[in-house]
This record gives C-alpha cells, structure tokens and sequence, in this order.
C-alpha cells in the first residue's frame, strides 16, 4: 500500500463541506515529552533558479538563506536593504509576481521560477518609474535607506488601488473601489518605516502617481 | 539561522507524509517561522514547503457557506469578492492584522498557527518561559505585562493568541479541515486552540504531523451588521490590546441573532456560549441594546483576572464590546 493509498484526506474539502462535524477529541493534558534540541543537520548548498529582474540565474545556495540575503550577498543587488531582517521595518521589500513581500521573511528558495523584481528592475530603459520620479521631486527621502522599500511597496499600492483592494481604513469593504486618500495611503504604507521622518513627503509623492492614474 | 534541510510538496498527502520524518516542520508564508527560527525562538531539522501543494483555494460550498484555503495569502482572502460581500467581519479583521508585505505572505492556516508575541517568549535572553522551556517559569507573571491575557490564563502562562484573523473566525463559528496520518478531522475553531493550563508549550490540539488544509465558514447572516474593531498603541501593523469581532442577524430592525468573540485577552479568542442572549429581541440604537450590550460585556469578562500591567484591559474591553455591538447595528457591512 503506497503512502498516498494509507492517507484518506480529501484533496479539496469543498465537496465534503456538507458534512456532519466530527466531535474534535478532547485534550487530555498527559505530559509532553521535552525532547533534547536536535543538533541542526548541514543542509548542502542546493541548485536554486531565481529570476529577478527578468534576468535568470542558477545559483547554489543553502535552503536557509533568505531572499534578500540571496539577492544582496549572491546577487550583489544591495539596492534591496537589511534594516530590521524581522519584517518590521519594510527596506527589504520586494515584489514577487507583481506582489510586494518582505525579502527578510522568507526563502530564497520558496521563490524558484517566480518573477522577482528589486528596486533595480523599476526603472524602464534608463528611464525612472513615475513613482521615482515623484520622489525626487516631493522630497520624499533623507538617508534614502528605506527608499527602495518604499519604491516598491508603493509600486505594489499602485497596482492594489487598481484591482480595488480594500484596506483596514476603507469606509465599507464591500464597497468596490476605495479612494486613494491620505488615510488610505497611509494605512496601506504602514509596513514601511522611513528613520527620517519623511512620511508626508513620501504620502505626498505616492498621492501624486495614484491620483494621475 | 541554524541549517536545515528542505522538501517541497505538492499535494496535501505528500506534506503529511514528509513531516513524519523527525524533527520536521511545515511552512507555509514563514513571517512567523522564520522569523522565529532566526532568533532560536523555534527549530526543525527539515522544512516542508506547502507554498506548491495546491491549497489556496477560496469556493463557494454546497450548502451556501465558504471554504478558505489554507494557504490562501491573507490579503487574496481578504479581497475575495465573496469573502468582502458575505463576511466582510472577516474582511475587516485580516485587514487589520499584520502589514500589506506581510499579509501578501502570511496565510490562512499560518494565522492560525502563529505563536504569541509575548515578550519573554520571542527572545531568548528571557531565560523564564514556560511555553518556549517548559518548566522554567513565566517571567511576564511578575514582569511586563501589559499585553497579557486577563481570561483563561494559568499559574504557568499568561500569553495571548496575536491573530485578528482568529477571532472573526470565532464570531462565525468556522470549522478548522485537518489532515493527518489517520486521515481527516474536523475541529471547531472554539477548540482549535487550548489554553495553557499546565501546558502552556503546547498552543493548538493539532496532533504532530498534521496539517491544516481549509477552514469553512457556514452561511453567514451578520453580512450586513458586523464590524471588527481593533484596539491598539498604533493606528497600523500594531497586535490588538483588545479586539472585538460582533455579528448581528436583524430582521425588521430587531436583532435574532448575534455572536461576539474578543481578542487579545486570552491564548484564544474569547467566546461564552450564550452571552449574546440578552441582544435578542432588541433594537440596535436604543438605550435598551446599550444596556443588553453591557450585559454581553460582563459575562464575557467574567472571572476576568487581571495583572499588574494588564487592569486597563478590563474597562478597555467591556467598552469595546459595547462600542463594537453599537458599530454593527448601526452600519451596513461595518463602516465605522
């Protein structure tokens, strides 16, 4: 009997949604053996395909190392920052098919064949992407070290305004498209800490781009 | 980051079958996992990878209700159109939750899965937690806590359960799928999570190895009065000190069904069965719905135990129970 024969979960649970519920076990609090840490095995660096920027590359990487480890340290696309490597600051966003994500918080190798795109790949030809151009010119940066976090979560916002996603903020979520207000943009940029202070700046220029659209 | 090895699934019998080789742990979005992992917070020889094994789907089921996906992202849940249109409660809470990076990541059954952030929990340099280093105490008892659990909590815990998400699932009364080695099992979301007691390590009934393939809504009638209201240091990507998920069902202006669920006052969101009654037969609006909502408050918060840190947490989420209760009777699909 092969190991999928022994299993008997359906693989979609719509069609059995119907069903009665099973009466979930109660827990019996018998005690849990601590076990000894398992000493870490070492995992061989392993052949990892990412495509960023539109550009592939075959690169031989351990499965612990991040994306942005990947695109920093391999890569030497340090246009993507290392701030808090928690997900809490934001300068490592990237976006992944089109969807901004924390490089910090996840593999490199959870992202093979996906279509990655850094700070680098915004600007088309030699020509700065309208956000990057309203940057520049609403101030919208100090230091510049959470800048390319902002650039391409706020690319990622664009797109969002477009496709009517709601936010925490929005008046009523069955409502179909929310307006790209100060509130909204603030609410929707929350992920994205700026050390300097530029936050009405940075408001001001993705306000700019979203309402030209 | 310590080393590990990585398998990747494909299909939900596949993972399961994966995670019985030892020390081995699924992930799915990972802004939990790892973030844990880096700071020795949590370990695992091996990661399976459930980011490819097909379980993102959010469908309409048979009997009118919903099955989300367990690795259905937060943000596509959020923004499904049938999600927004009938348990916009729903909508609301994960909207709430986490930032637009991490939601695009993190994913249904990760949600369910994610452990608290108490302090002394997330860093290692608090040599005292019992739910990382069972037996070596509980450093919040006597230290910060003022995020801290005021209902359910034990001599050996006093952690919260973080997730928003949660607790709107509680307030639909939502069904967890499971898989595992002996097949499937369904447990209601009320027992999905335990409370400490003497084993506060140990933060769902999940037994090893199994997974978490959908979670199913039945058909909801708080469409057009629900509203989750989260309270919290900030006004974004901050957990609730104290949330509050409330469905009412009116007919003719008069409330025939209600549910309220609070969060972030216990290690799992808070429901007593019945404490909704005095709502019924009441008009949202009226001093009397004031009153009855107060009522709900206080069974809720029986037995409410508070700590050094955590007092304000009692009056913050009686008033938020009230206010939360006066939100969805007073506008369609939650508006504040």
């Amino acid at each position: 009997m092969s190991r999928r024969d022994f299993l008997q979960c359906a693989a979609t649970t719509v069609s059995a949604a119907s069903l009665p519920l099973a009466v979930a076990p109660v827990f019996t609090p018998t005690p849990v053996p601590t076990a000894a840490p398992v000493p870490a095995p070492f995992a061989e660096p392993v052949t990892v395909v990412l495509v960023v920027n539109g550009k592939r590359h075959e690169l031989g990487l351990e499965p612990r190392v991040t994306l942005l480890d990947a695109l920093r340290e391999t890569l030497g696309l340090t246009g993507t920052k290392k701030g808090c490597d928690h997900g809490q600051c934001g300068a490592c966003t990237v976006l992944v098919d089109g969807r901004r994500i924390n490089a910090c918080l996840t593999l490199a190798i959870m992202h093979e064949g996906e279509a990655i795109t850094t700070v680098e790949g915004l600007a088309r030809d030699g020509r700065l992407a309208p956000l990057q151009a309203a940057f520049i010119e609403s101030d919208a940066f100090q230091c510049g070290y959470c800048t390319p976090g902002q650039l391409c979560s706020a690319t990622a916002l664009l797109a969002e305004f477009r496709a009517g996603d709601a936010s925490a903020v929005s008046a009523d979520v069955r409502q179909p498209q929310p307006v790209a207000t100060e509130a909204e943009i603030r609410e929707r940029m929350s992920g994205n800490l700026c050390r300097c202070g530029a936050y009405p700046n940075i408001v001001a220029a993705v306000r700019t781009v979203a309402t030209a659209r | 980051m310590q080393s590990f090895f990585y398998d990747r699934a494909t299909h939900a019998n596949q993972a399961v079958g994966l995670a019985q080789q030892p020390d081995s742990r699924f992930i799915a979005g990972g802004t939990n996992l790892l973030d844990l992992m880096k700071n020795d917070v949590m370990h695992a020889s091996r990661l399976i990878d459930l980011n490819r094994a097909g379980l993102e789907a959010i469908a309409a089921t048979a009997d009118g209700g919903l099955s989300l996906g367990a690795l259905a992202r937060n943000s596509d849940t959020a923004n499904h159109p049938l999600v927004r249109q009938r348990y916009p409660l729903l909508s609301q809470a994960l909207l709430a939750g986490a930032s637009a990076q991490v939601r695009n990541m993190a994913t249904n059954g990760g949600n369910l899965m994610q452990r608290t952030r108490c302090y002394y929990f997330t860093d290692p340099a608090f040599t005292r937690c019992n739910k990382r280093v069972p037996g070596s105490g509980c450093a919040a008892m006597e230290g910060i806590n003022r995020i801290h659990a005021i209902l359910g909590a034990s001599a050996a815990c006093i952690a919260t359960h973080p997730s928003d998400l949660c607790v709107a699932l509680a307030a639909l009364d939502a069904v967890v799928v499971v898989c595992g080695p002996q097949g499937e099992r369904r447990i209601p979301i009320q027992e999905f999570h335990r409370l400490p007691g003497d084993q506060p390590q140990v933060d769902t009934v999940l037994a090893p190895g199994e997974l978490i393939t959908a979670i199913l809504l039945g058909p909801s009638p708080f469409a057009e009065h629900s509203h989750y209201l989260k309270v919290r240091d900030r006004a974004s990507y901050a957990f609730a000190l104290v949330s509050v998920a409330v469905g009412l069902a009116l007919a003719g202006g008069v409330v025939y069904q209600a549910a309220v669920a609070l969060g972030g006052v216990a290690a799992k969101p808070w429901r007593i069965p019945g404490a909704e009654a005095p709502l019924l037969g009441q008009r949202p609006g009226t001093r009397e719905f004031d009153r009855r909502a107060a009522a709900v408050a206080e069974t809720l918060l029986a037995g409410a135990r508070p700590f050094k840190g955590n007092q304000f947490k009692i009056p913050l989420a009686h008033r938020s129970i009230v206010r939360a209760l006066q939100l969805a009777g007073r506008s369609p699909g939650g508006a504040a």
